[in-house]
């Protein structure tokens, strides 16, 4: 039997074998890596409008008396600060402040929350807050098989999304219920592109006639490849790559997300490292002529290594090899020259500000 | 824009989707319509330097799409005498036209004899056939 029978597949597979997707597997998925091509659709969502099938992200319910104690125990955001109708973005720490996942969380009403995980670690981030919840009264249940995820963004994916919506759509950082080609959904304010858009949870069932309704509008379907350059472009953290159980919010960049006076699990490790400062720091480089640098690839300054990649792509915006990794924090600050190592040729490469791509205003 | 598939008759081929145009003791080389589509949109490629000595079946470049990085493979040995700057900077052209304007490199051949060993386009697109 062929690995790739033991895949999950989404509600919205058939339509990616339709529309000529290149499927791969991922996190235990069998996922649309591209359509027409990563660059072509990479620069359809900062022009125009992508659409992404994101289902095999995982959904997780908090209900209860309880539920905002809870999550203020397992999150490192302020979730007291987390308003009905609210969006928000945390880490979720293991007790020495590694990061076990990085996480959105929407309150629905005011003792019932929607927190949704990397598809990687949905499994994890289930038994890890199961475990956490035995001392508050609150359920957490994996609701992950009630909703298909869709991605809508660019700076034509409200106009998109709002033409075949019965109702406003939530601005950005907030959530809504709106039915949209006629189907009921929680409509948010979030993405993972650094364009304006929404994501939409959606049942699976309905699936297919939401996805067919925003490609008839003129989304173009838009696979992880984009996801992955469009997401880097912008100098957000893929768990796995730039964030992970051994990396503590603070050398990451993630400390503006952690309230250690909310009392959660890893606060103590983390106000440590805030007041010591760490060892080493995330940062973002482009390469400054030729190469495109990859995740792995070390980081030399002086002909000494000071780092590695822990992400590297060619960014169809900005025309050039771009990454983030860690460096030694002396090492950090923006316009520091160095070297990537991309397999046995050395590159002259830049640390940059983050984001490395902006919107021109 | 892009390329229609095709595998010119007067060239011979690689079993590693590469090509050679044989012309007396030179050739120039380059990869089939069916590597820049499994490839995808190339947006780097750097030619090898002129002088550099390339072997049968061994890797003499790299190219690459956004996610990936490709070994580039010679179908046959010699001496670097020319390389396609062109293809360097502007890489597309690989995509576009792969036999003509997405040559890569100019070999003076050291070995004749190892044309022998390549494929000519039916055995090529037998092979092609197997493969899919």
């Amino acid at each position: 039997m062929s690995a790739a029978a033991d895949l999950k597949r989404t509600p919205l597979y058939e339509e990616h074998r339709a529309a000529g997707a290149r499927l791969v597997p991922f996190a235990g998925w069998e996922m649309p890596v591209q359509y027409a091509g990563v660059k072509e659709e990479h620069l359809a969502v900062r022009e125009h409008c992508g659409v992404f099938d994101v289902s095999h992200m995982g959904e997780i319910e908090t209900r209860g008396p309880g539920a905002q104690s809870f999550l203020q125990r397992a999150l490192s955001n302020d979730v007291g600060k987390l308003e009905i109708g609210g969006a928000q973005y945390s880490c979720l720490c293991a007790a020495d402040g590694g990061i076990l996942d990085d996480l959105f969380t929407y309150r629905l009403a005011e003792d019932r929350f929607l927190t949704v995980s990397n598809a990687a670690n949905h499994e994890s981030d289930l038994a890890h807050l199961l475990d956490l919840a035995a001392d508050f009264e609150v359920e957490v249940s994996d609701v992950a098989s009630d909703y298909a995820m869709l991605a809508v963004q660019g700076p034509e994916a409200r106009g998109i999304v709002a033409g075949l919506a019965d109702s406003e759509l939530p601005p950005r950082m907030r959530t809504a219920w709106a039915e949209v080609a006629g189907v009921p959904m929680l409509v948010c304010g979030t993405g993972y592109t650094g364009e304006a858009g929404v994501e939409l949870l959606v049942p699976p069932a309905q699936a297919r006639v939401v996805w067919r309704a925003l490609l008839d509008a003129g989304a173009t379907p838009a696979g992880l490849g984009a996801r992955d350059t469009l997401r880097l472009e912008v100098c957000f953290h893929l768990h796995g790559n730039e964030i992970g159980p051994d990396r503590n919010p603070i050398e990451a960049g993630l400390g503006w997300c952690c309230k250690e006076e909310t009392g959660f699990l890893g606060c103590e490790a983390i106000a440590a490292a805030r007041a010591q400062g760490t060892t080493e720091k995330l940062v973002a480089l482009t390469i400054s002529d030729r190469g495109i640098p990859r995740a792995g690839n070390p980081l030399l300054a002086a002909g000494e290594v000071i780092g590695a990649l822990t992400s590297g792509t060619f960014a169809p915006s900005l025309g050039l090899g771009a990454g983030m990794g860690y460096v030694r924090s002396d090492l950090a600050s923006p316009g520091t020259r160095l070297e990537v190592d991309i397999r046995g040729k050395h590159r002259a490469a830049e640390i940059k500000a983050m984001p490395l791509y902006e919107k021109s205003k | 824009m892009a390329a229609d598939e095709s595998y010119p008759e007067d060239l011979r081929y690689h079993a590693e989707h590469d090509w050679a145009r044989i012309e007396g003791e030179e050739a120039s080389f380059g990869i089939t319509w069916y590597a820049q589509e499994a490839l995808g949109e190339v947006v780097f490629f750097e030619p090898p330097e002129i002088g550099t000595t390339v072997s049968r079946d061994e890797a003499y470049a790299e190219v690459e799409s956004v996610k990936a990085v490709s070994d580039v493979i010679a179908p046959l040995s010699g001496e670097v005498i020319a390389v396609n700057d062109d293809a360097g900077e502007n890489p597309e052209v690989i995509n576009n036209d792969p036999y003509g304007d997405g040559w890569m490199v100019r070999v003076r051949l050291t070995d004749t004899a190892e044309v022998d060993s390549l494929l000519d386009v039916e055995a090529y697109r037998r092979l092609l056939a197997d493969e899919s």
